[in-house]
């Protein structure tokens, strides 16, 4: 994929991450979950990519090695330029500060018996940034930042909403002044009330900040909303990728067609009107070596089965995993 | 006008805790009409389970209705024995939960549990039940039924184990459904496949259904009727398409608006969010108890008792002083 050099922030190239399956009290290596199994992927400086898929695809395996929370099985990371593979110390430690995470659940991502103000600038302390006093300003601005009163600085995270955790685990990623955050499912405990106000305060947080995001997310209309480009993840590999209306408008791969039809459209005119869906689990016993949709999917021939197709320009910046695409 | 098959009048359901009486439902009225799904939604905490579960008579301490008529088949549900209601529970109005690990035991296996429930409330052989039990496993699309009934529910998928929780919710041809988020941990492809199975089922056999959900894309899908409630109220009620149509009150209002890509496809448009959050049920504003985040909030809304459901020319039942 040639994104100019100049705009491109994270660059994935064939990246794998396998988790062994033992067995025996020898712990003798069985198998392997293959969460990630080669993904290769660009996100530009301010832009933000969604990436969707159903539970258990490998999103958040894919978060947590980009994050360098977890080791590679295979391939490699850049950026802004530099590869990540061989980062340690204190090199590993100042990307620490660049990338940052927002995870779905924010009550068991805060720690319950320390107040906000120490989570938010946990941070700062670790990084040594600032004095005891300037650090405690910062840690204000950052909740005036993401619409917390200051008085609430020494409370603890039991004492919040939903929304408001969420607006704390926010603040704390924004601390160390990031380029990038992977928000993972940062919505999915939330109200639609609520996660409209969350969506808002990213949105205006990335235009403030030249802000960089991963979205993580199972909610396609979130996801539409939020991205400028979108990437379809099945069985640890991307099936498919696009600029959003593109990909919402003209799904290529069978898998994001069925994805995009069963979701629900609060529109009870349009109600019912679907085709009969393809069942869209990735639970098969035994996946074929070939594409790991082609069990479900009604267009599959021989050839799916026997070998995973390619990814393939199916028209300008779209991406196809499918025989159906480079015929 | 035909009479509802469930016809609950003036819930009102509270909880006597240590830090004052939580009143989850407040005077709740709904109506089921034969063969028809209404919808409930509502945002997390405004009431819909302790509705469902009023229904079912499962309210736990320090939880109790305190007022109020459940009438089902010429019988106010709220004055039977538990004896009598346990005889209804699972044979006559049953219900699907939205995490099946919580019904289903984890110790029994799949099939064995449907047997269970049959023989409970028929009288049937071992042979007729387990039969009849491999017929409803398939009705649900569960392949390999036979099979599938020697499972235990932790070897099978979320969404096959909401699966059998239908399969036992309908095996008794139950005349009502109570589903409380059924689809709400499953991924939107599964999601779609369980709410064409319940609009399936439904079609074949005439079953009334209940649906509740903070999801107004799964309404839209499935309900005919709607009502919205808000901090233990019901506060707007109407046929489906009316409600997405035309909703009226300001509640329902933003909860349309929060919903990203019903009105902005292109570009990134700010969503209309609503402000702020649903107030404890323990610290109530005087008046409407919307006024704290009503766009729309006059005078009225906070110096008067909150309004009953006023019926507008143009419209439907609402809650709200801007129909008055
Ligand atoms: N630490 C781990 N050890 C073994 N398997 C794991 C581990 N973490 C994730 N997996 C497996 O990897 C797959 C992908 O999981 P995950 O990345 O959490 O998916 P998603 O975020 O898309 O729901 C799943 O099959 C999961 O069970
Ligand atoms: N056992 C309980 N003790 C005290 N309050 C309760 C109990 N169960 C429910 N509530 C309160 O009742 C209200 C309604 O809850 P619920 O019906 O579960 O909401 P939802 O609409 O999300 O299903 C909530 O404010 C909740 O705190
Ligand atoms: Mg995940
Ligand atoms: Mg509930």
């Amino acid at each position: 994929m040639a994104a100019e050099q100049n705009t491109t922030l994270l660059t994935l190239c064939g990246v794998k991450k396998h988790y062994p399956i033992t067995r025996g009290i020898l712990r003798r290596q069985v198998g392997a979950v293959k969460a990630v199994d080669g993904v290769d992927l660009n996100v530009n400086r301010g832009e933000t990519m969604g990436l969707v898929g159903e539970s258990g695809c490998g999103k958040s395996t894919l978060g947590r090695v980009i994050l360098r929370l977890e080791e590679l099985t295979a391939g490699e990371i850049f950026f802004a330029g530099k590869s990540l593979n061989a980062l340690k110390g204190s090199s590993l430690h100042r990307l620490r500060k660049k990338m940052q995470v927002i995870f779905q659940d924010p009550y068991s991502s805060l720690n319950p018996r320390q107040t906000i103000g120490r989570i938010i600038g946990e941070g700062l302390v670790i990084h040594k940034i600032g004095s005891a006093v300037e650090r405690r300003e910062r840690v204000l601005h950052l909740m005036d930042i993401v619409g917390l009163r200051p008085e609430q600085i020494n409370r603890y995270p039991h004492e919040f909403s939903g929304g408001q955790r969420q607006r704390i685990s926010i603040a704390r990623a924004l601390a160390l002044q990031p380029e990038f955050i992977i928000c993972d499912e940062p919505l999915s405990a939330l109200d639609v009330s609520i996660q409209a106000q969350v969506i808002n305060l990213l949105e205006d947080l990335q235009e403030q900040y030249d802000l960089t995001y991963l979205f993580i997310s199972h909610d396609l209309s979130v996801v539409r909303h939020i991205s400028d480009r979108v990437a379809v993840m099945y069985s640890g590999r991307l099936i498919e990728m696009a600029p959003k209306d593109e990909l919402y408008e003209h799904p290529y791969h069978p898998y994001t067609q069925a994805l995009l039809q069963a979701v629900p459209v609060a529109d009870p005119a349009a109600a019912g009107k679907r085709k009969e869906l393809v069942a869209g689990v990735n639970d098969a016993p035994f996946p074929p070596h070939g594409c790991k949709f082609s069990p479900h999917c009604p267009h599959s021939s021989p050839e799916c089965e026997a070998e995973i197709p390619t990814f393939y320009e199916v028209r300008p910046d779209h991406w196809v995993r499918c025989y159906r695409s480079n015929a | 006008m035909a009479l509802p098959v469930l016809h609950v009048k003036d819930l009102k359901t509270q909880f006597f805790t240590e830090r004052g009486v939580v009143k989850a439902v407040d005077a709740v009225s709904l109506k089921l009409m034969k063969s028809l799904t209404l919808g409930v939604v509502g945002e997390s905490g405004c009431g819909k389970s302790v509705t469902a579960l009023s229904i079912m008579r499962l309210i736990q301490p320090p939880g109790r209705i305190v007022e109020g008529e459940i009438w089902f088949d010429g019988r106010d549900l709220l004055t039977l024995s538990e004896e009598a209601m346990r005889s209804i529970r699972g044979k006559e109005i049953s219900m699907i939960f939205q995490e099946p690990m919580t019904s289903l035991n984890p110790v029994f296996r799949v099939g064995d549990q449907i047997i269970e429930i049959l023989q409970r409330h028929e009288t049937m052989s071992n042979k007729e039940a387990s039969a009849r039990t491999a017929e409803l496993l398939k009705q649900v699309g569960i392949p390999s039924p036979r099979e599938r009934m020697a499972d235990y529910p932790h070897q099978m998928s979320g969404g096959m184990r909401q699966r059998v929780m239908i399969a036992m919710a309908v095996a008794c041809s139950p005349q009502v459904i109570i589903a409380d988020e059924p689809t709400t941990a499953l991924d939107v492809t599964i999601q779609a496949q369980i709410l064409d199975l319940l609009r399936k089922l439904k079609e074949e056999t005439g079953t009334t259904v209940l649906l509740i959900t903070h999801d107004l894309g799964v309404i839209a899908e499935v309900a005919e009727d709607v009502v919205v409630m808000y901090a233990g109220r019901a506060v707007e009620q109407a046929r489906c398409k009316d409600i997405f149509r035309n909703p009226l009150h300001p509640y329902t209002q933003g909860l349309m608006q929060s919903i990203p890509g019903r009105t902005a496809h292109t570009g990134k448009r700010r969503l209309t969010a609503i402000p702020g959050v649903v107030p404890s049920l323990l610290e109530l504003p005087a008046g409407c108890k919307f006024n704290t985040r009503c766009p729309h909030a006059f005078e009225r809304c906070y110096t008067d008792p909150e309004p009953g459901l006023l019926e507008p020319d143009l419209g439907h039942p609402v809650r709200c002083w801007l129909y008055a």
